[in-house]
């Protein structure tokens, strides 16, 4: 059947009547990308108080009381839940995906916006069934955010009653969500782009987005399953993954089942979702370094290519979390082999980061401070990650607070700075401010030193062998005195760096009132969401025709060129002639 | 020289990924068809997940598993007959793809009459699916005892898998149902005039998906 590209066809857009419509149940991109970047900031705050709560208790054992082990249990797994998939995820696919792709594409909307409406509002019921249960009896789930059953859901542990069954919902929930909206991503970058707009000219930030979509559409449905067999077995008395366990002489009615099942299944999530996390935040810190550094990204296609092995490399590496719970020498031998090898396409990346810098014309924009701290950051995280893809190397380390440390650096703190980062290079474009920078400045380096105050000593009490998840350390022969001035070091730390975060949203609130106006394109920069005719974007994004593109997203600093940019729709001149990709 | 043969070379994968990476599409066809294909893939590693893990906990089980024959044999007053209910479920299944695709065909001939009727025709194909299941189901809690957590012939997570996939699956072919009726009425009242029938094809893609998921279950379990 012979059919009409949605570019060349004009969208029908339902265009709301009234306020509600408008930005409530909105189907507009725009105000669905906001609804997901506010929710997952408030459900952050949530994960942030915990960690807060954790680290007192660390830091002052016994000194303020205000938690006891089951809930110290619960905090942990809520804290890391929340930031991987409620914050981190939906705040990148959800929140920047929503924003970005169509812009960048140069599409109107959504390829379904009613479907992307619904997303959110999925979204939305996963975080309030999981927040509901902190307030069922027996507390929210304290499993560790990895819900290794069978401790997950036997009786006596922390939130095995009603905890674990409403984090298993929301899980589901949240799939569902991701979901609709992933489709939506995928369709929109792969089906819905503008005249000129090829795949290799489009921003790395879309790349990034678009491939971590497919991860998700292929990781989340191994959480699914491990979710629907979890809750049978909590419910319904299955013993998937429940063998016969003997407690006080008692023997329990479950037999048979394989916890290692569970292990595979959620780490044939876990590890693409690392990945998820990861590849929109190479995207958007490619595009912020060669925005502010004034200079083509170093190595496009070979930064495109790198995103795809990383995204087919993540699928083969999930059991590099296992090697404790034992397995075939040789399997260990594959998956520390695959371990090394996919560092080998995010080297790469880094190379060319940082090959983009050189002999840029480097603007410390606040932006462009969080995308070099980044650098840093990453860096840091993924030379400890190829130390704990070793299976000799790893044994010794598992479960200590090296991998704390590590995991923190690499999928914690990179990410986040690259939110931020994100948050001060997009929020003109979406509400016509910018935003303060002094409280940037501020914010930066507080968050950017504070990180290696908090996460460099977890490495040192990790080796020491400090492990993790433990309430209280008491005086312990096998690690020095030490270790508690230290972790009462991180703790002030901690708390520091985690005031700062408040400032940033002060600084998102009080500029939206009262932050300087800003201009279309306050960047100069080339990419499509800064040539709409609007700012803030109206619905339907461009005027009554779609752009037309004739460049690739950085053509920066190109010689002959009137300005040290040019935008992707600038049709191609004499002057110019060389610089068309 | 050899690098005339390299520049060929160079040739094929470049233009490869100038052929993929044309403007406006990647795939040439309707969006919402593309969204569909995705979408089932998504789908395919959720049973891949359910049929791997169910292969996992068969194979690491330590009581014996129950025999598929014996189990699903159904007796019409004579001898029980090995999987005569399951032969006949999947022929249903399979003829419903078969009525699906006329359904295809006459939407594109834009023939909303026999549109409706063959997409009728294959949901009601569905609906006895779903009622034969029901019915397999009912004979083996009912009548033989099996149960999620436990049943009389050996290894406990028997019950649980297979209440499990066919209940999966049985979600699938009932949500079919209810979207092909509702795309049906829509081709009689003429929804899709204006927009045209890819819609059709779209709900069959999603059809024949859940037959294709349909003959991995059957192998799975009933042949094992």
């Amino acid at each position: 059947m012979a059919h009409v590209a949605l570019a060349d066809k004009g969208q029908e857009l339902a265009h709301p009547k009234t306020w509600i419509g408008a930005y409530v149940w909105s189907q507009d991109h725009k105000v669905i990308g906001i609804q997901y970047i506010i929710t997952a900031t408030l459900v952050g705050l949530v994960a942030l108080a915990l960690s807060a709560m954790m680290r007192l208790q660390l830091g002052f054992p016994g000194v303020f009381d205000l938690i006891q082990p089951n809930e110290y249990y619960s905090a942990v797994t809520m804290h890391g839940m929340i930031m991987v998939v409620f914050m981190l995820t939906a705040f990148f696919l959800g929140g920047f995906g929503n924003l970005l792709i169509p812009l960048m594409c140069g599409a109107r909307d959504m390829a379904f916006p009613y479907m992307n409406m619904l997303s959110f509002w999925v979204y939305l019921a996963s975080v309030i069934v999981l927040c509901a249960s902190f307030f069922v009896p027996g507390g929210a789930t304290g499993a560790g955010w990895t819900l290794y059953p069978p401790q997950a859901i036997t009786e006596g542990s922390a939130g095995s009653g009603m905890g674990i069954i409403l984090m298993l919902v929301s899980l589901a929930l949240f799939i569902v969500a991701f979901t609709m909206g992933g489709l939506n991503y995928i369709t929109t970058a792969f089906q819905a782009r503008t005249r000129g707009m090829t795949l290799m000219r489009m921003p790395l930030s879309v790349w990034g987005i678009v491939m971590a979509t497919i991860l998700g559409l292929l990781a989340f449905p191994a959480l699914l399953v491990a979710a629907i067999m979890m809750l049978l077995d909590a419910l319904l008395g299955t013993s998937f993954f429940m063998p016969a366990i003997s407690d006080l002489g008692e023997v329990s009615s479950t037999t048979g089942g394989t916890p290692i099942l569970f292990q595979h299944l959620f780490w044939f999530f876990g590890h693409p979702e690392v990945y998820i996390v990861a590849l929109p935040m190479f995207g958007i810190a490619s595009d912020l370094i060669s925005t502010h550094a004034r200079k083509n990204i170093f190595g496009y296609r070979m930064m495109v290519w790198a995103i795809i092995a990383i995204g087919g490399l993540s699928f083969i590496v999930w059991a590099h979390h296992m090697y404790v719970s034992g397995m075939n020498p040789y399997f260990g031998f594959f998956f520390a082999t695959t371990t090394l090898i996919i560092a080998v396409p995010t080297a790469l990346k880094v190379y060319n980061w940082v090959l983009t810098l050189w002999q840029g014309n480097i603007h410390l924009n606040v932006p462009m401070l969080f995308a070099i701290g980044f650098i840093f950051t990453f860096i840091h995280g993924g030379i400890t990650g190829l130390f704990l893809g070793n299976v000799a190397v790893d044994v010794p380390l598992s479960d200590t607070y090296f991998v704390i440390g590590h995991f923190h650096m690499v999928m914690g703190v990179s990410p986040f700075l690259i939110v931020f980062g994100g948050m001060y290079h997009w929020y003109p474009k979406f509400t016509g401010r910018m935003l303060n920078d002094t409280m940037g400045k501020i914010h930066f380096w507080v968050t950017f030193l504070g990180t290696y105050a908090i996460y460099l000593p977890m490495h040192y009490i990790g080796i020491l062998g400090v492990p993790r998840r433990y309430f209280a350390y008491g005086s312990l022969d096998s690690f020095p005195d030490s270790v508690h001035v230290i972790n009462t070091s991180i703790t002030i730390a901690a708390l520091i760096v985690g005031t700062a975060q408040l400032l940033f949203i002060y600084n998102l609130v009080w500029s939206l009132f009262k932050g300087e106006k800003a201009s279309s394109n306050p960047w100069r920069a080339t990419t499509l969401e800064w040539q709409t005719p609007d700012t803030p974007p109206k619905h339907g994004n461009w005027g009554p025709e779609l752009p037309v593109v004739h460049r690739w997203a950085y053509s920066y600093s190109v010689p002959g060129a009137r300005e040290d940019f040019i935008p992707q729709t600038e049709e191609p001149s004499e002057n110019t002639k060389g610089d068309v990709h | 020289m050899a690098s005339s043969g390299q520049i060929a070379d160079q040739g094929v994968v470049n233009d490869l990924v100038e052929d993929w990476s044309q403007d406006k599409e990647v795939f040439k066809v309707h969006w919402g068809k593309a969204m569909m294909w995705i979408f089932l893939l998504s789908d395919t590693f959720i049973f891949t997940s359910f049929l791997t893990g169910y292969m996992k906990i068969r194979a690491s089980s330590t009581i014996p598993w129950p025999n598929a024959s014996e189990i699903f044999a159904l007796s019409f007053g004579g001898d029980p007959i090995p999987l005569i209910l399951i032969a006949i479920m999947t022929f249903v299944l399979i003829t419903s793809s078969g009525t699906m695709a006329l359904a295809v065909n006459y939407g594109y001939r834009r023939d909303r009459g026999k549109t409706a009727l063959f997409l009728f025709i294959t949901a009601a194909f569905g609906l006895l699916f779903v009622g034969m299941q029901a019915f397999e189901w009912t004979k083996l809690i009912v009548d033989e005892g099996v149960r999620p957590w436990s049943n009389p012939f050996g290894a406990p997570q028997f019950g649980a898998c297979f209440f499990m996939i066919t209940g999966f699956h049985g979600g699938h072919v009932s949500g079919g149902v209810i979207y092909l009726t509702y795309v049906a009425i829509g081709v009689l009242n003429g929804r899709y005039e204006k927009k045209g029938y890819d819609i059709v094809e779209i709900a069959g893609l999603y059809w024949h998906f859940v037959d294709l998921v349909w003959v991995f279950i059957f192998a799975f379990f009933y042949l094992w």
